[in-house]
């Protein structure tokens, strides 16, 4: 017990902040900050394993966050018919000749010597695929964009419920790094950084402007639900009497029954959000709760040593006869399958998918201060850098305005430079952040929780 | 008539344009590639680096402009450079001696630098935002253009008219005159040959008397004055704006890589690789093609190979191919 104490010890005051925020703020921003500080726990639990485990650096996290939003509209809205008939067809031979396109390099790559010739016959094959792509696709592309673009204008999804796409997100991610992992992982570590970087901001791209996938930055909006409706929980006879109940001792005091009626009825929907809310948590709780157990299980099971093997000695964990190609290429898909699933996860919390949202100062180099603070190579390390970190990135504002009008509290309103400060405090999160990343480098280099290896 | 009409337009629309983004590109790329074969990491806060030299150009044009400073025909923020360049230096070895310096002497991976890189990145931003704001700023002021479209029409009687802003033209002279000094002083003087003997065997520098402090102290103000002077053209070409700033570093990096990471002259060259492919590619063809093929020939569709959306992509894919088949860069990385 005593070994888990600073790891208890932590998760305590983050816990105590939450509950400060909602005490002093209110419960309904404590619980969304709770929400996307489990969401950002398990986008570092993706990235420590990649980097703490095995010591590779993805810097397209954002890119595995988009595919994993993506995933959550093609399975959760419903199909659009009249697209698919003008359009489907099409869009289905497009997908018949990338597979042939693939297959064909491949088929190239496997009965050719390297040579010239070779590099020649993949080109053509590609740019011939490409050509025959384009006129194909071109004008589909267009019919499907022509069904009422102001609503639909895209093929629509599977219509399942939203949860099934937390699964699906996580394969689309893992598709994507097994392809960016079977190009890139050779790359030396920073040469891979810059490359992930790049690839992800393609693949926001083609996220950005494929109107006939998901509408682009027309963004999808109103994504079905798994935990029930503000409104409709307002006229539940059982939500009432729940809210009545809770709130008894203060309902109690008020005499006459029409005031407490209207108390009763502003209570309910105050209660609505919060508790909708709360359903999310409890969701995101069981996937957070999952995937530590399974991690932590991973970390020290002979599979998780090896990997700490590779990672602190390549050469030597070569030598071994292990794999170390196979490896990278295997933990790196992990890894981003688990961004894909936290990026499906947020998408299904906000209810839309923006694409033009996605930036990767907020959805890469974010995640990576977490890590970075958390603690990398311990699961608990990253999840409490989740939550600290986001707690920071959300209260800085308000902290920073505080700290403003106490420091400059002798100057006047009308100051001009107080009036700059207090304009500017959005920023001063990047501030606070940028701060606290190079102390917790320069001081505390292995985070927060730093990495516990176990003797057995 | 008809084919030099032809000339003009991919001129107009593809040579100049790339040229001028090219030159601002390759600036940058340098500045990357410097910091990577002397300091051996990727700074990632390249790009705020230079919105922070270039707000100071900004600051100043005002501050200048408001006194009655100008210089004619050509804009204010020239004369400001070399105050902006000092107040960046100035900043870059701050940084460097309270930040950097620690992971150098104490030989950490370069990992490590490039995640440090990320906090002065963060760090640099808030700065930037907090003292001049994120919004876009325009500070280009005197003359626009040096030959009108319309001006060029009348001149030659060609239908196609042939337009260049005199930003473009001081971007791609300032850039020759700068690069050139760069070459200069790497390729002749004691000071150069040392830089590159430096990043060439560190040990080896250090034996023979190299001293590390003053390599370093050199390898920041030549920074310094790639990333203002790079900031500031490309803040008059188009505007400032942090953001937009911070997302230009993606195609540094692609340059520089492509050129081969280390090589000054590979990321020159890179940068103009670079910005070439990206028009290139994202270019409708479909006016050039009227004018060359006879009218029966003439195409309905645009000819463009991939929507101008794609600008980015473009660079990114040519920099992953180049990864895929000559990982040290086209010019061979590591020689600087």
């Amino acid at each position: 017990m005593k070994q888990y104490a600073n790891v208890i010890t932590a998760y305590l005051i983050m816990i105590g902040l939450i509950i400060l925020v909602g005490v002093f703020q209110s419960w309904n921003v404590a619980l969304a900050i709770l929400n996307f500080c489990l969401i950002s726990a398990v986008m570092t639990m993706g990235a420590n394993i990649q980097w703490g485990y095995a010591g590779l650096i993805n810097f397209g996290i954002m890119g595995f966050t988009a595919l994993g939003g993506l995933a959550a509209v093609l399975v959760s809205v419903p199909p659009v018919r009249e697209a698919w008939q003008v359009g489907g067809l099409s869009m289905i031979f497009c997908l018949v000749i990338i597979v042939l396109i693939v297959f064909g390099v491949r088929y190239v790559l496997k009965n050719f010597q390297k040579s010239k010739k070779r590099n020649i016959y993949i080109a053509s094959i590609i740019v011939v695929g490409l050509i025959i792509l384009r006129i194909v696709s071109g004008p589909a592309i267009e019919s499907i964009e022509a069904v009422e673009p102001a609503k639909t204008g895209f093929l629509g999804g599977l219509g399942l419920p939203i949860i099934f796409s937390w699964i699906a997100g996580a394969f689309f991610a893992a598709g994507l790094a097994y392809i960016i992992g079977k190009i890139a992982l050779g790359l030396r570590a920073d040469y891979l950084a810059i490359a992930t970087l790049l690839i992800s901001e393609i693949v926001i791209a083609v996220i950005k402007h494929e109107d006939w996938l998901a509408r682009g930055v027309k963004n999808v909006i109103g994504l079905k639900r798994p935990v029930p409706y503000e409104v409709n929980l307002q006229s539940e006879q059982w939500f009432i009497d729940l809210v009545a109940k809770w709130n008894s001792g203060a309902l109690d005091l008020i005499s006459t029954t029409a005031e407490k009626q209207a108390a009763l009825a502003q209570l309910v929907i105050e209660s609505s959000t919060v508790f909708v809310k709360l359903c999310y948590s409890g969701l995101f709780i069981i996937v957070v709760a999952i995937l530590l157990i399974v991690t932590q299980k991973v970390l020290y099971s002979p599979w998780g040593r090896m990997m700490r093997a590779i990672r602190d000695n390549e050469e030597a964990a070569n030598a071994m006869g292990k794999n170390v190609v196979k490896q990278h290429l295997l933990i790196f898909v992990l890894g981003s399958a688990i961004v894909g699933i936290a990026g499906a996860m947020m998408v299904t919390h906000d209810g839309l998918f923006t694409p033009g949202s996605y930036r990767p100062l907020r959805y890469t180099f974010l995640i990576w201060v977490m890590v970075i603070i958390g603690g990398s190579g311990n699961n608990f390390g990253a999840v409490l850098g989740g939550f600290a970190v986001w707690f920071l990135w959300i209260e800085a504002a308000p902290m920073a305005l505080f700290l403003i009008n106490f420091l400059a509290a002798g100057l006047v309103e009308t100051n001009a430079f107080k009036l700059h400060l207090i304009e500017s405090v959005p920023y001063f999160r990047f501030l606070m952040m940028g701060v606290g990343l190079l102390l917790i480098m320069r001081f505390r280099p292995k985070g927060i929780l730093p990495e516990k290896i176990i003797k057995q | 008539m008809d084919f030099v009409n032809a000339i003009i337009l991919l001129l107009n629309y593809i040579v100049v344009p790339a040229l001028s983004y090219g030159s601002q590109l390759a600036l940058g790329a340098i500045f990357v590639t410097l910091i990577y074969g002397i300091l051996r990491f990727a700074n990632f806060a390249t790009g705020d680096m230079m919105s922070f030299g270039t707000m100071f150009a900004v600051l100043l044009t005002w501050y200048f402009q408001s006194l009655g400073i100008s210089l004619g025909v050509l804009p204010t923020a020239l004369l400001t450079i070399p105050f902006a360049i000092v107040m960046m230096i100035l900043y870059m070895l701050t940084v460097d001696k309270f930040v950097f310096s620690y992971y150098r002497i104490k030989k950490s991976p370069p990992v490590m630098l490039a995640m440090v890189s990320i906090g002065v990145m963060f760090v640099t931003q808030a700065i930037v935002r907090i003292i001049i704001g994120p919004f876009d700023r325009r500070f280009f002021d005197g003359e626009r253009f040096i030959l009108k479209a319309n001006e060029f029409k009348e001149m030659t009687g060609l239908n196609e008219g042939l337009a260049i802003k005199s930003t473009q033209v001081l971007t791609i002279i300032i850039t020759v005159i700068v690069v050139s000094i760069l070459f200069w002083f790497l390729n002749k003087t004691k000071t150069g040959k040392s830089m590159r003997a430096y990043s060439d065997n560190e040990d080896l520098a250090l034996l023979s008397g190299i001293d590390p402090k003053r390599v370093v102290m050199i390898t920041w103000m030549i920074a310094g004055i790639l990333a203002t002077i790079g900031g500031v053209l490309y803040g008059l070409d188009k505007s400032f704006k942090p953001f937009t700033f911070f997302n230009n570093m993606l195609p540094m990096f692609a340059a520089a890589i492509v050129g081969g990471i280390g090589n000054p002259f590979g990321a020159f060259l890179g940068g103009y690789v670079i910005a070439f492919s990206e028009i290139f590619i994202t270019y409708a063809y479909k006016k050039f093609f009227m004018y060359v093929l006879p009218e029966s020939m003439e195409p309905n569709s645009l000819i463009q190979l991939l929507s101008t959306d794609y600008k980015f992509a473009v660079s990114f894919s040519i920099l992953v191919i180049v990864l895929l088949f000559r990982p040290s860069g086209i010019f061979k990385g590591k020689v600087l």
